[in-house]
């Protein structure tokens, strides 16, 4: 809420500065954002009354101008087309400093002026302004101008957390700065009008639950155009509210001033009584704002005997509003109660200053002052016979009392208290206790919807006593130990053997482009956003693959020719009425395989490197690598990572389609791998070391090229002696010397006896064995 | 014959300007060889007056172990020399690049998250995880905010299609999970991304947060202003920072604070934190009149531009190698 400082000090004066009126209220729970000075500076501007006006000489444009500011009139040079005698304008006299000018005594053409006529913009008031800024007719002639505006004056904007309705008005802000500082509050006395005729409108409550409490009153005979005084249009401008009219600013000033929201209706265009209920089915009804709402059975409305008239809290209707040619109004100042407001500006699109307090909770013990206050103002203003006061209740929101035990209140907040002190605080704060031996009985008053349980008023006690005036304490605890399970490797630890292995970890959007979804993941329904902020933002990734790309893609268009990205982070896919949200490990590497550098011949990243990567990563477990396809990665040089029986990843280089559809002159080669898969780790089991020592014998063969190695490798282990401790390619050849479709895969063979060493006659035999499964099983040619 | 003494001096002599090995073996073989002057000379021992035959032959013997002992000086000294000129012939240039792969780095976001992690770690806090996709109930309901409450405005949130899920707008629904499935004491903190629909200059849509949690019997409002400051303190590695509190709302805490710190200029907004409400306590079966404690919450984000002086979120999303590779 933005409201005028000195408003506020004609309601609580605490002998305070600015800045520290503003710390005081912060410190108390209600956030001060932004300090503003009503007016730039500038001094020496005085109320003159322009006496006479002749033309310049020697220019057309200028005039000259005989000016009254209470002493000798002066000369004063004008330029500006509006410029009459008779009016009042700000003067700024010779010595005024205005915002980037000082005014010194000068021959203008010819003619000595004394002083300048301004505009509303050389004061800086406004950003524009067509000609000299007029003062009312009765502004006293010598007068200074920021007296006369009140523009030595302050705009505070605050952020009342949601809870604090109350504090959205004058009376509320001050009501919370007596409590803070003590000061006595002085809120203006409210008279009840007295009323000048007996006509009424009846009020009937339909919806006594919702709105429990209608106070309203005819007052006929208005002037309309009757032009809203200045000190109530500053007041409204320095809130941030436009002056309309003169009905409409008394409504919204008595908002600002007492947080009642109120509406005024043409009483000439309301047919019958004043009814609150509840919409129809499909009921419309054309708003001030010009948009026609579609109500229901959740909405309540005022209507009158025929129809909706205004949507009850939120605005008035079109139909019935008040312009200048209205000469009856009916005034309404009502409760309605928060949970029938809350969320209806959602719905609707829009919410509206009424709205916003009512979902808050307004002080329904002072409906019928609010209505006596705005009555006032408009008979003041706007003259007119005012009726009686009409009032329909049902019943009211109770206040229930609240119990507050003093050891609770130090328990929580780890002080010690005194009884006396926050038995001071809660009746500083309007609410009303009995105390009984530290505990405190308290009821709150009715503006205050934030007071129904033990810690609402620890927590009033707190913000009063001061934060401050709590130490920060070093806490005292059982000491036990964490847990740390050694065969689950930390998240951290991962990732520093992932950048250890030149990775450099990326943080793409979750959200991705629904086309992404369908190229690199095959997926034409992924799961999506229903209000996404962009189109390529609106479909939730089921996998790392399509963000690790446009990162490569990135730094490729930034001239980076080697990328090597990761990505831990979660993946997202409907199951059944859920979502399955694994979190996975991905990662890319693009162009050369290693940093350019001296003595090592360049050559570019390719499947087998990342493979590399990923078996030292899994190491010393030792996932399957079979051949498969994925919607991302080229056929032929992709596989999935096999864990037991679990497919836990994929590896491979980008399809090219995708490679030239997104304009990558490469194609780099891609991973995704379950985390939890890659995270398990292992805890070692001691084996002894072998005190004979191996023999090594080298098998080697012609191969079909189709025969994958892997089937070979997992054959010869599983027919070794077991004698033969382990089997190691050490070759891969193919060459010209070679049959055509043919490749020859050379094998280590270590074999071991733990008890003795072995004979040539049982290394001959092991080894022949292993032969004879090449042969047999894959056909294979030895060499 | 020659007299000893001339022949130990020649011999002397002869070995010092030798450089080679071999033909130092060559010429030992002239004076200690079978037919080495030497040798020669002590088989004329036989002949001599056998009065001088021991003062002869101990100086023939003096004179053997005088010329092994230059011998072995002489080899030493060869080999010595040849060893040094093999080393310097095999100088490298040193400061010649080192080869091999280079080195990636963690994300500066996920690096101030391990800092985080560690700081808390050391108090006895685990880290706890939770899904992103979440329900009204684990984002909003659980938390005290009920539908339509006011509070929920604070909050722009992501819904998915489906009508009933959404992404959450915190981490606090781990902490609803967690506390479903633990009993006090409870010291956890939850990191992770968050979403909400906001994008400029200084937010994104996604973004990083941390939260804190610990439940105890005897938790109170002090120890979170302690736990608090001495964080924000050693994460920014400051004695000197000053932290405050502020007087604020939020619905799953009471009493609530904003928490500001400066580093002696300006105030800056770091976080958000209370005591839990005893609402969100029973909601998750634990009896606020037995335990009690507070939580916090900070943006990972805005931790890593203050301590590293980024001066733009979107960097951290954009995922620039020049910029990342800063953090290696």
């Amino acid at each position: 809420m933005k409201f005028s400082e000195n408003w506020l000090r004609t309601f609580v004066n605490p002998p305070l500065g600015t800045d520290e009126l503003a710390d005081a209220i912060t410190f108390a729970g209600i956030e001060v954002e932004e300090i503003e000075p009503a007016a730039p500076a500038f001094e020496q501007v005085v109320v003159g009354e322009v006496v006479s006006v002749e033309k310049h000489p020697d220019a057309e444009r200028l005039s000259v101008c005989q000016v009254n500011v209470g002493v000798a009139p002066l000369t004063i040079v004008c330029g500006a087309p509006n410029v009459a005698a008779g009016m009042k304008v700000p003067t700024a006299l010779v010595g005024a400093k205005l915002p980037g000018i000082e005014i010194k005594a000068a021959k203008v053409r010819g003619v000595e002026s004394h002083g300048m006529l301004c505009s509303q913009k050389e004061l800086g008031l406004s950003d524009e302004a067509a000609g000299l800024m007029v003062l009312p007719d009765d502004s006293p002639v010598g007068m200074s101008v920021r007296e006369l505006l009140d523009l030595d004056d302050h705009v505070l904007t605050t952020k009342p957390t949601p809870n604090r309705g109350d504090c959205l008005s004058i009376l509320g802000m001050s009501r919370e700065v007596a409590a803070i500082t003590s000061a006595p509050a002085n809120a203006p006395r409210i008279k009840a009008i007295v009323a000048d005729m007996d006509d009424t409108l009846s009020v009937t409550l339909d919806a006594p639950d919702a709105c429990p409490r209608y106070c309203g009153r005819l007052v006929k005979g208005v002037d309309s155009t009757s032009p809203t005084p200045r000190w109530m249009r500053s007041r409204l401008e320095r809130s941030g509210i436009r002056s309309i009219s003169a009905v409409v600013d008394i409504t919204n000033f008595v908002m600002l001033e007492l947080g009642q929201p109120l509406h005024a209706f043409d009483a000439l265009k309301l047919e019958g009584g004043i009814r609150v209920r509840y919409a129809a089915q499909d009921e419309k009804l054309e708003l001030l704002n010009g948009r026609t709402a579609e109500l229901g059975p959740d909405y309540l409305v005022i209507a009158d005997d025929k129809k909706a008239v205004a949507l009850a809290g939120i605005m008035g209707g079109a139909q019935t509003a008040v312009d200048d040619h209205t000469r009856d109004i009916f005034l309404e100042s009502a409760y309605f109660a928060p949970e029938v407001i809350a969320g209806k500006s959602r719905l609707l699109g829009f919410g509206s200053d009424s709205s916003f307090r009512f979902e808050r909770g307004v002080d329904f013990g002072e409906t019928p002052r609010a209505l006596e206050r705005a009555t006032q103002l408009v008979l003041e203003i706007c003259g007119g016979d005012a009726g009686p006061l009409t009032e329909a209740r049902a019943a009211l929101p109770e206040r229930k009392p609240v119990t507050l035990r003093l050891e609770r209140a130090e328990r929580v907040l780890g002080i010690a208290l005194e009884a006396r002190d926050v038995e001071d605080i809660l009746r500083r704060l309007g609410f009303s206790v009995k105390s009984h031996e530290d505990v405190f009985v308290v009821t709150p008053p009715s503006y205050r919807f934030d007071i129904a349980i033990e810690e609402d008023l620890i927590e009033e006690v707190a913000r009063i006593h001061g934060y401050d005036n709590i130490p920060a304490a070093a806490p005292v605890a059982r000491a036990t130990m964490l847990r740390a399970p050694e065969t689950t490797r930390t998240r951290a630890a991962l990732r520093s053997a992932i950048a250890q292995r030149d990775y450099t970890e990326v943080v793409t959007y979750s959200f991705i482009d629904s086309r992404w979804e369908a190229d690199f993941c095959g997926n034409t329904h992924p799961v999506a956003l229903a209000n996404p902020i962009a189109s390529q933002m609106s479909a939730m990734r089921s996998s790392l693959i399509p963000g690790l790309v446009d990162s490569v893609a990135f730094n490729v268009r930034h001239k980076q020719s080697r990328v090597r990205v990761f990505e831990i982070g979660r993946c997202f896919r409907k199951a059944g009425d859920d979502y399955a949200q694994p979190v996975r490990i991905g990662g890319a590497a693009y162009g050369e395989a290693l940093p350019e550098q001296w003595g090592v011949a360049s050559r570019r990243v390719d499947f087998y490197d990342v493979k590399g990567d990923l078996e030292a990563l899994f190491a010393p477990r030792e996932p399957r690598f079979e051949a498969a396809e994925h919607p991302a990665l080229h056929p032929g040089k992709s596989a999935q990572l096999i864990v037991g029986t679990q497919t836990v990843g994929w590896i491979g280089e980008l399809h090219p389609r995708w490679q030239q559809k997104y304009y990558l002159p490469l194609a780099p080669v891609l991973f995704e791998i379950e985390y939890d898969a890659l995270a398990a780790g292992v805890v070692p089991a001691y084996r002894e070391i072998p005190k004979f020592p191996p023999v090594r014998r080298d098998v080697a063969a012609l191969f079909d090229e189709q025969v994958p190695f892997q089937a070979v490798l997992e054959a010869l282990k599983a027919q070794a002696s077991p004698l033969v401790t382990d089997v190691r390619l050490f070759d891969v050849y193919r060459g010209k010397d070679l049959e055509k479709g043919k490749k020859s895969l050379a094998f280590s063979v270590l074999l071991q006896d733990t008890r003795k060493t072995l004979t040539d006659a049982e290394v001959d035999s092991a080894v022949t064995q292993l032969r004879d499964v090449l042969r047999q099983r894959f056909d294979a040619k030895l060499r | 014959m020659q007299d000893v003494d001339t022949l130990v001096n020649e011999a002397l002599e002869i070995f010092g300007g030798i450089d080679d090995a071999d033909a130092l073996e060559q010429v030992k073989a002239r004076y200690l060889g079978k037919a080495g002057a030497l040798t020669q000379l002590s088989k004329t021992l036989g002949k001599l007056d056998p009065a001088e035959r021991p003062a002869m032959g101990s100086r023939i013997n003096a004179a053997k172990e005088k010329l092994e002992d230059a011998l072995r000086q002489r080899r030493e000294t060869i080999q010595a020399g040849k060893l040094e000129a093999r080393l310097k012939e095999e100088a490298l240039d040193v400061t010649l690049p080192g080869r091999g792969p280079g080195v990636g780095a963690v994300h500066p976001v996920t690096r101030t998250l391990e800092r985080v992690e560690t700081l808390f770690h050391s108090l006895g806090f685990e880290v706890a995880d939770g899904p992103e996709i979440e329900t009204d109930y684990y984002n909003f309901t659980a938390l005290n905010q009920p539908e339509n409450h006011p509070a929920r405005s604070m909050h722009d949130t992501f819904y998915l299609a489906d009508g009933r899920h959404l992404l959450r707008t915190h981490t606090s629904p781990i902490q609803i999970r967690y506390m479903e499935q633990h009993r006090p004491p409870i010291k956890i903190i939850a990191p992770g991304r968050v979403y909400r629909v906001d994008s400029d200059a200084t937010h994104s849509p996604m973004f990083h947060q941390v939260e804190g949690l610990w439940i105890d019997e005897h938790v109170t409002f002090a120890d979170l202003k302690g736990v608090v400051s001495e964080f924000l303190k050693r994460f920014f590695e400051r004695e000197d920072l000053k932290v405050r509190f502020r007087p604020s709302f939020f619905p799953f805490t009471e009493p609530s604070a904003e928490v500001d710190m400066s580093f002696g200029e300006r105030w800056l907004e770091i976080g958000g934190c209370g005591m839990v409400h005893p609402t969100v306590l029973k909601n998750v079966n634990i009896d606020p009149e037995r335990c009690q404690g507070f939580a916090f919450g900070m943006g990972l984000d805005r931790l890593t531009m203050l301590r590293y002086g980024v001066n733009d979120l979107r960097l951290f999303f954009e995922n620039d190698l020049r910029f990342l590779r800063q953090f290696t």
